[in-house]
């Protein structure tokens, strides 16, 4: 049976983290990489700017070729692993390899979730958009004089739409919410991005649901009825918790972590989009299915796992993404005082509360951005800053001369 | 590393490290041909505020939050700690410009990458430009250490 130092399951940005983690710690032992994906590491939302022709399948690796050579890194790609045995500290794959291992990193991911729709089955062309795999096979089915049907209004069935917009010859997206990306925008800000998108094609039905489908026509509750040629659901995702569910670990929604990545169970680590993170805004515990934190989780795991101590103290959500050039910048929960200022193309929402900012959602207006998200990380007590001054842009003036004399002056 | 630090007792606003800088990066010989009538992005951004004024580029973080939170791999820390973005790979999200607490990533202007101060390292000026211009020492390139 092989022995490994560090065996790593999954082999995406919480991975490749996990690795720079550990390499920062421990130059020698040895890692292994299992990916269920044939390939690896990517920029998965990179999908979306794949099928829009803005990158290709070579720039979208996320690390160079030769990172996982220099980094002493073994691969197994395209097998899953299967079982998980804490007390002997055995990994089991899929083709019945055992592996040995002093440290494990769970970083499986997730995938995604369809609700039961009714004759889903008697569609032919069903895709989802979560991956390298599913943007390739979604490509191949694409042509101008198709149809499309989006199931789900959030940032994947969004950015699905961007990708394909201009190769296919209509998209209808139904949300059961009653606007478009419901879990980071209200309503105002919801308003002028689905108008962006509406400009470029999207029909949207809101507020309503596929009852049923039925061969290459979905059936709507509002008694609507759709016709399409190619399926997209993008309604949820679930993380890939199996692993430690079974082994006896704790799992809540995701796996559950503490602030140095360590699950219930010893020398077993979990980061990325399985586990869950301590979010500062909402304080609770829940997945943040969002690239940087599992960038920052891996790097934090990968640190302990090398005996070192990294803690993730400022997790929260943050989302930066764009559609059409309409550029969306959001984080953090739309709690307590509202601070409102919109325009025709641009809007700006600050949410404070005890003092602090709470959260925020910024449209076509990224410039400086990072100061906002930096009061809300840091949980700088607003009277420690100008905020009046800062609530109309974003900048360090707003900040005591002490603090700009530390940050810029000084080594960071 | 050597960085560009901040004297902001020193600094005028005048605002001549963003004219340098746009230049640097122009990639055209000549300054008046490279700036005259044109609309201009510098990566160093003067602030003023009243009587502050101070100017604001890439800090070159020892452990970088942006390089961390690019969604394609674009961002890098080199090993000589500057922190470099390959246009080729960014696909333009933002994301960096979102998580820089200073502020100091910026959108560029055709909106498909992000752009962000190299020291010049990507031009053919071999040191900071807008260091060099500077008629007031308000910035400086040199070595210093982390606040204690």
């Amino acid at each position: 049976m092989k022995n490994y130092r560090y065996v790593i399951l999954g082999c995406s940005v919480a991975a490749v983290a996990a690795i720079e983690g550990i390499r920062s710690r421990d130059r020698e032992g040895a890692v292994l990489v299992v990916g269920e994906e044939p390939c690896k590491a990517y920029g998965r939302p990179l999908i979306s700017y794949y099928l829009l022709g803005e990158t290709d399948l070579t720039r979208m690796d996320y690390r160079p070729d030769d990172f996982y050579r220099e980094n002493g890194v073994t691969l197994r790609l395209g097998v899953r692993a299967e079982k998980i045995d804490p007390e002997r500290k055995i990994v089991t794959l899929a083709d019945g390899e055992q592996i040995c291992y002093e440290k494990l990193l769970i970083a499986t991911g997730s995938r995604p979730f369809d609700p039961p729709m009714q004759g889903i089955e008697s569609v032919k062309e069903r895709f989802h958009f979560m991956t390298k795999a599913d943007a390739l096979a979604l490509e191949k089915a694409l042509s101008p004089e198709k149809k499309v049907l989006i199931v789900g209004a959030g940032l994947i069935g969004l950015k699905c739409f961007e990708g394909i917009a201009a190769r296919v010859k209509s998209v209808a997206i139904v949300d059961l919410a009653p606007r478009i990306l419901p879990s980071i925008l209200d309503d105002a800000g919801a308003k002028m991005v689905q108008s962006a998108l509406e400009a470029h094609g999207a029909a949207f039905f809101l507020a309503d649901s596929v009852l049923r489908f039925d061969g290459g026509t979905a059936y709507l509750k509002s008694g609507k009825e759709i016709a399409f040629d190619l399926l997209v659901t993008a309604v949820g995702v679930r993380p890939n918790t199996e692993l430690i569910k079974e082994a006896g670990g704790e799992v809540n929604r995701g796996i559950a972590v503490d602030e140095c990545g360590r699950t219930s169970l010893p020398n077993i680590f979990a980061a990325g989009d399985c586990a869950e993170s301590f979010d500062i805004a909402s304080g609770t515990h829940k997945v943040l299915a969002l690239l940087p934190n599992a960038a920052f989780q891996g790097r934090t795991a990968g640190v302990n796992m090398a005996g070192g101590e990294a803690k993730l103290q400022n997790a929260v959500a943050f989302n930066s993404i764009g559609f059409f050039g309409t550029h969306v910048m959001t984080a953090g929960v739309y709690e307590g005082e509202m601070y409102c200022e919109a325009a025709e193309r641009t809007y700006k929402a600050l949410f404070t509360k005890d003092g602090l900012l709470k959260g925020f959602i910024l449209i076509n207006l990224p410039e400086r951005a990072g100061i906002y998200l930096k009061l809300l990380k840091e949980r700088i007590p607003l009277g420690r800053v100008d905020f009046e001054a800062l609530k109309t842009a974003p900048a360090w003036s707003a900040f005591s001369p002490e603090a700009r004399e530390a940050n810029f002056a000084r080594e960071v | 590393m050597k960085r560009i630090y901040v004297n902001e007792k020193w600094c005028l606003g005048c605002h001549l490290c963003e004219y340098e800088c746009a230049y640097a990066n122009s990639g055209i010989a000549d300054m008046v041909r490279a700036l005259k009538g044109k609309p201009i992005f510098p990566r160093v951004r003067v602030e003023d505020a009243g009587e502050v004024h101070f100017a604001v580029n890439c800090r070159h973080c020892s452990d970088p939050v942006c390089v961390q939170s690019c969604i394609s791999g674009a961002l890098t820390k080199g090993k000589d700690g500057v922190v470099r973005i390959d246009r080729q790979k960014c696909v333009g999200c933002l994301t960096c410009v979102l998580v820089c607490p200073y502020g100091a990533v910026l959108p560029s202007p055709e909106g498909h990458a992000a752009m962000k101060c190299q020291l010049c390292t990507d031009n053919m000026m071999g040191e900071p430009n807008c260091v060099k211009h500077c008629p007031n020492g308000a910035i400086v390139y040199e070595e210093r250490e982390a606040a204690q």
